[in-house]
């Protein structure tokens, strides 16, 4: 059996216009990288929202996930809210487990 | 109503009856009633962002071509000063005009102001495919005017959310990041990028690439506003419920009254007929792609369901159908 090795990750779901300002924090907080996927559609407390057709940033939203060392946890999420405090989105931590350790 | 009123009405009539029949229009039209009706009819993100590229491409190089035929001008350095104070000028009454007839926050005022400072692209291309049908020529230089127009709007509506909603606004943000992204967006390097381009190689550059450029340019441009629809149908179904009847008046209240401070300043500008009607379309047109996601960043309190259903779900249909032959014939009165 492949050893494991506990991590965070952490999702960000946030509006693309904000998008740049999020990645300058998460490099700021220091993470060793990041991945970002398109979102289609969705509902939130605003009501339904899609990004079918859209030929701009505002109204489309983006998802962010960084995989980040437990020690470093409280420090990237407290450096992503203090960009998005304001913004459309939800930021959400869970337990992964990774195999190699010395990647995150 | 005596004969000269009686002849400028059907005019009007006449050119609303054309502009509401063209292509663009319908299509315009095809896409709300689809999206009403919750038709499945969709076009891709990625496809839409392609289709806004080409026409920036498009309409820049074009008017950088015809800059190469006249050179630069004082005509182009007044048209310019002229779009600047307007974009600055406009934002400041639309907002005390919303404030006055709503009770919107101001920070959604001020978002919506400057919605309407800046200028729409997109109505702009409306105007001069309506013009060219009729035979009527307008000056290039325009293509920048209107690139120029999109940004001091947000300066505008900035300084107003700071001093009548200093909580929504933070005074801290610095301006000068939040203006580099605007002035480096996508749309706007593609326009002037492609004017600057036209500009350079004048129309022996453009003969080569005209079949892309020139000749799709009306197909490409009936399938965006599809899509515009599209967007529009979806953005009205899920914003209605945000917006007053003074909130609705407005979005057709003010393009008229920005299209009269626009003709105003027309003289001084010195622009042909078929030039001043763009000039005060632009004027009177509402942004809907690029402030949107400025407003994102610098108010994001204020919500995007009022300044976009205004801007692209009222204001925007009623300049396609109904403000471009309005402007046309108010424009004619200015180069008199």
């Amino acid at each position: 059996m492949v050893d494991m090795h506990p991590k965070k990750r952490v999702e960000i779901v946030v509006e693309a216009p904000a998008l740049h300002r999020l990645t300058d924090a998460l490099d700021r907080a220091g993470v060793t990288g990041y991945t970002i996927v398109p979102a289609l559609a969705g509902r939130g407390r605003g009501g339904s929202w899609s990004g079918e057709g859209l030929a701009g940033d505002a109204g489309r939203m983006v998802i962010v996930v960084s995989i980040v060392d437990a020690a470093r946890a409280d420090a990237v999420v407290s450096g992503v809210y203090a960009v998005l405090a304001r913004q459309i989105g939800v930021v959400s931590v869970s337990d992964v487990a990774v195999i190699r350790a010395d990647h995150f | 109503m005596d004969a000269g009123a009686d002849s400028t009405m059907a005019g009007f009539l006449e050119l609303a009856a054309q502009n509401i029949l063209s292509p663009v229009v319908l299509f315009f039209v095809l896409g709300v009633a689809a999206a009403l009706a919750r038709s499945d009819l969709s076009i891709p993100e990625a496809i839409a962002k392609t289709l806004a590229l080409y026409l920036m491409m498009s309409i820049g190089f074009k008017g950088g071509v015809e800059v190469a035929k006249t050179g630069l001008t004082a005509q182009m350095l007044k048209t310019g000063a002229a779009g600047i104070v307007l974009s600055f000028l406009i934002p400041v009454l639309g907002f005390h005009l919303l404030r006055l007839v709503s009770r919107l926050p101001a920070v959604d005022a001020a978002a919506v102001a400057a919605h309407y400072g800046s200028i729409s692209i997109v109505t702009f291309v409306a105007a001069t495919e309506a013009l060219r049908g009729q035979g009527f020529t307008f000056e290039g230089h325009l293509v920048a005017v209107a690139a120029i127009m999109e940004t001091p709007a947000i300066l505008s509506a900035l300084v107003l959310a700071r001093r009548y909603a200093p909580s929504a606004a933070d005074a801290r943000e610095p301006i000068g990041p939040l203006l580099r992204e605007i002035g480096l967006n996508g749309s706007v390097v593609m326009l002037l990028g492609s004017f600057a381009i036209g500009w350079i190689t004048g129309p022996k550059g453009l003969e080569p690439v005209a079949p892309f450029l020139v000749d799709l340019f009306r197909g490409v441009l009936c399938l965006f506003l599809l899509d515009m629809g599209l967007v529009a149908g979806r953005g009205m179904r899920a914003g209605w419920k945000d917006l007053s009847a003074a909130t609705l008046g407005f979005a057709i209240a003010m393009p008229v009254v920005s299209a009269l401070l626009a003709a105003a300043l027309v003289p001084l500008t010195g622009l042909s007929a078929g030039g001043a009607a763009i000039f005060v379309t632009l004027a009177a047109s509402a942004s809907y792609i690029a402030v949107p996601a400025a407003m994102r960043i610098a108010l994001p309190e204020a919500r995007p369901s009022i300044y976009l259903t205004l801007s692209l779900g009222i204001t925007f249909p009623f300049n396609l159908a109904f403000g471009i032959p309005l402007y046309q014939a108010l424009a004619a009165f200015t180069v008199r």
